[in-house]
């Protein structure tokens, strides 16, 4: 009897500790496909009365989020307490953070996720804060794109990334090309790399190629057709178009390339994108596109001289990949008011100016990109000038289909470049699938 | 009536001895309860729900998450790959581990040493040794690909890691590397449990070493070879930090393991807790499975008092 009833008193402790835990990881259940609306309203520069605010920014972008935060913390009561997260903890962590409700008040992501964070409701709505920003028309438009979702506005730019083509004028020289010119069409890129290409020094190539990255891959390739005046991805994000005539050229031009000697850089089809800046630095490179952020530090210390044009579109033309990350409120703040006042303030030009331009970064507001730069190298007024035309892809599963490891389109690019060519269409169908999940 | 008090008595002792006996056993019921049944039960709530990493839990589903992850091609991808691991590393891995063994299994002053230097790896976590190889295959840091480009294997500037092939075995030695030591002292232990008057009798009946080694060593350890060999399967079809930290699962998805396509169907492409909870459900099942056959296939089984 006694026996019967321990091992009932068991079963039930058993029972509620299973409750217990399984309720836990229920209680922080959102739904999927609200966005977070606050209700109160804010003042159009937020709220500033010493609160403390928290902050996850990721960690590639240290320099530029530890500006922002130090600059906002010494001339504002309210302080930023910034988290750097590693690349790839970022989805996971926020996850987690997500269903149990403990979110910073202020999350910085990859713009490229934003779309899918936006969709899953993790920003708050700031659609009358947006749109309510004096100077809203002066900011860069793609990342607060990236996180729109059915008109309401969650983001707004954190920090610019651009991609730019660039090229060793030194190498230019020897091959007996223009060094003050860079190429203007998707053909001219292929013949001035196949000419630095043909002076067959040792370890020098042509051009490199990322070619297990992703997200590096879209970066270099996808400006190609944006400034030939074509899309990569159907209005809807849930197509993507990279099997077009011109997407099929630019393969062409690049997997000639890789078939003829040193025409791309030795250990570009295993390129996993954890060094893809680095043969161009190391000066073994004649031409290729190229992060922004990896350029302006080599104007002063490499040995050789450094050429900045916009990526030039397939048959003339230019654009860039507008990459970085975009800021939002996450549904967990309490304090959205000073979280904003942080927002407002930072897309004003004196911030712009101060944490971005004064620090060779590129900003988010256009005046600051035309008259924030009067000292700084010509190139990087160049670099800056194609924001204007950059664009940033919009779809809820970008990630997964380009920018993972293994994705579609990385294998879309080894089949094209390194393979028998002959599945662009199939591979494309491919990325359309996971698109349209 | 004294039989009756005497029962009173003995029943009054025995609800005490259950008593204790239950006050004893709680700590490590709880602690199985939630360490280990909690999780496996939630597991597998989450794999019969619609429950995304950043949607959280929006209802029942099944058997939605289940087809979806047999349908995927990555799956089948992902198990063959881990098998053939599984099948590389254990070969590789368990003659290495014996030869050390029966290398330095008598207690002399170099063996000592030696124990001690092949063990050494094994202090190291996975995750950090993973760390440390990675430093020595990547092509801007590490001396391997020096090495190889000045035999003429490899160009300078490709990476080990880079080929599907190279990628597989960077990973295999790094394993060897890492658990050689570790199995190597259990079975040390298992050789050192034969009785010393076996090896006297074999010496007078006249077997040579060969002979005293299949006909003695071998089969008194085949219990621990198959402890080892369970372990090392089991560890192989669960590897997930050495190819996390190596290779990513790349190049083109070719060094997938399927603990690997768990974490990325939660984590990184499908962002789906439910999926991944399916794919770990079906490779429990697979495991107890496995670990059953394996046993019966050794011999090993509970032997009755």
């Amino acid at each position: 009897m006694i026996i019967r009833r321990s091992r009932r008193l068991a079963a039930i402790a058993a029972v509620a500790v299973l409750a217990t835990m399984v309720t836990a990881c229920g209680t922080g259940s959102t739904g999927s496909g609200a966005g977070a609306s606050q209700s109160q309203s804010i003042p159009e520069a937020g709220v500033d009365d010493g609160t403390t605010l928290t902050m996850w920014s990721r960690a590639p972008l240290e320099a530029q989020a530890k500006h922002a935060v130090e600059a906002y913390n010494s001339t504002h009561k309210n302080q930023v307490s910034l988290e750097l997260l590693p690349n790839d903890d970022v989805e996971g962590k926020v996850g987690a953070a997500l269903q149990t409700n403990t979110l910073p008040d202020i999350l910085a992501g990859d713009v490229v996720r934003v779309p899918y964070w936006a969709q899953q409701g993790i920003f708050q709505d700031l659609t009358t804060e947006i749109n309510g920003l004096p100077n809203k028309a002066d900011l860069q438009q793609g990342h607060i794109d990236a996180g729109t979702v059915n008109g309401a506005e969650y983001t707004l730019p954190f920090v610019t990334d651009i991609s730019v083509m660039v090229w060793n004028k030194d190498l230019y020289k020897q091959a007996g090309l223009d060094p003050d010119k860079g190429p203007s069409t998707v053909q001219e890129f292929h013949d001035q790399a196949a000419a630095v290409a043909k002076l067959n020094k040792s370890g020098v190539a042509g051009t490199y190629v990322p070619g297990q990255s992703g997200g590096a891959l879209v970066f270099q390739l996808f400006p190609m057709l944006w400034g030939n005046g074509e899309q990569v991805l159907s209005q809807d994000g849930k197509q993507s178009l990279m099997a077009s005539d011109s997407a099929k050229k630019i393969y062409t031009v690049y997997r000639d390339l890789a078939s003829a000697p040193n025409g791309v850089g030795a250990g570009s089809k295993e390129e996993t994108g954890a060094t893809w800046t680095a043969p161009f630095q190391d000066g073994k490179i004649g031409v290729m596109p190229y992060p922004y952020t990896a350029v302006s530090s080599l104007f002063k210390n490499s040995p050789f001289d450094v050429g900045v044009a916009p990526i030039p579109g397939v048959n003339g033309g230019s654009s860039t990949f507008l990459g970085g990350d975009a800021i939002g409120v996450t549904r967990s703040s309490s304090h959205v008011a000073q979280a904003w006042n942080f927002m407002a303030w930072l897309m004003t030009e004196d911030a712009q100016q101060k944490v971005f331009a004064d620090n060779n970064d590129t900003a988010s507001n256009l005046k600051v990109l035309e008259s924030g730069y009067s000292k700084a190298d010509p190139r990087t007024v160049v670099a800056n000038s194609t924001i204007k035309t950059g664009r940033t892809p919009v779809s809820v599963n970008f990630n997964e289909a380009f920018n993972a490891a293994g994705s579609p389109w990385q294998l879309l690019i080894q089949h094209a470049i390194w393979g028998d060519g002959s599945t662009v269409d199939a591979d494309n169908t491919a990325i359309t699938t996971v698109l349209g999940q | 009536m004294t039989g009756t008090r005497a029962t009173v008595r003995r029943s009054s002792a025995e609800r005490r001895d259950n008593q204790r006996g239950w006050a004893w056993a709680m700590p490590t019921t709880l602690f199985l309860l939630i360490l280990f049944i909690a999780p496996v039960i939630l597991v597998v709530v989450m794999s019969v729900s619609k429950w995304t990493l950043l949607g959280g839990d929006t209802g029942t589903n099944f058997p939605d998450n289940f087809t979806k992850v047999l349908s995927d091609p990555l799956l089948r991808q992902s198990t063959w790959f881990t098998l053939k691991y599984t099948l590389l590393t254990t070969v590789v891995l368990m003659p290495i581990a014996l030869g050390l063994a029966l290398l330095v299994q008598e207690a002399r002053r170099w063996n000592n040493i030696l124990r001690t230097a092949i063990l050494l790896p094994s202090a190291l976590g996975i995750a950090s040794a993973s760390l440390l190889f990675y430093a020595l295959y990547s092509p801007q840091m590490g001396p391997i690909n020096p090495i190889l480009a000045r035999t003429g294997l490899m160009d300078l500037s490709s990476s080990v890691l880079g080929t599907p092939g190279g990628a597989l075995w960077a990973t295999v030695i790094l394993v060897v590397w890492r658990f050689a030591g570790y199995y190597m002292l259990l079975t040390m232990v298992g050789l050192q449990a034969i009785p010393a008057d076996v090896y006297e009798a074999a010496r007078i009946d006249g077997a040579n070493r060969w002979n005293t080694f299949r006909s003695i060593t071998f089969p008194l350890l085949r219990p621990t070879i198959a402890m080892t060999m369970i372990m090392s399967i089991t560890g192989s079809l669960l590897a997930f930090e050495q190819f996390y930290i190596l290779t990513k699962g790349g190049p083109n998805n070719s060094t997938m393991t399927v603990v690997l396509l768990i974490y990325k169907y939660a984590f990184e492409t499908k962002k789906d807790l439910g999926m991944a909870a399916a794919l770990s459900v079906l490779v429990l099942i697979a495991l107890v499975v496995l670990n059953a056959l394996q046993l019966r296939a050794m011999g090993v089984e509970d032997e009755e008092d």
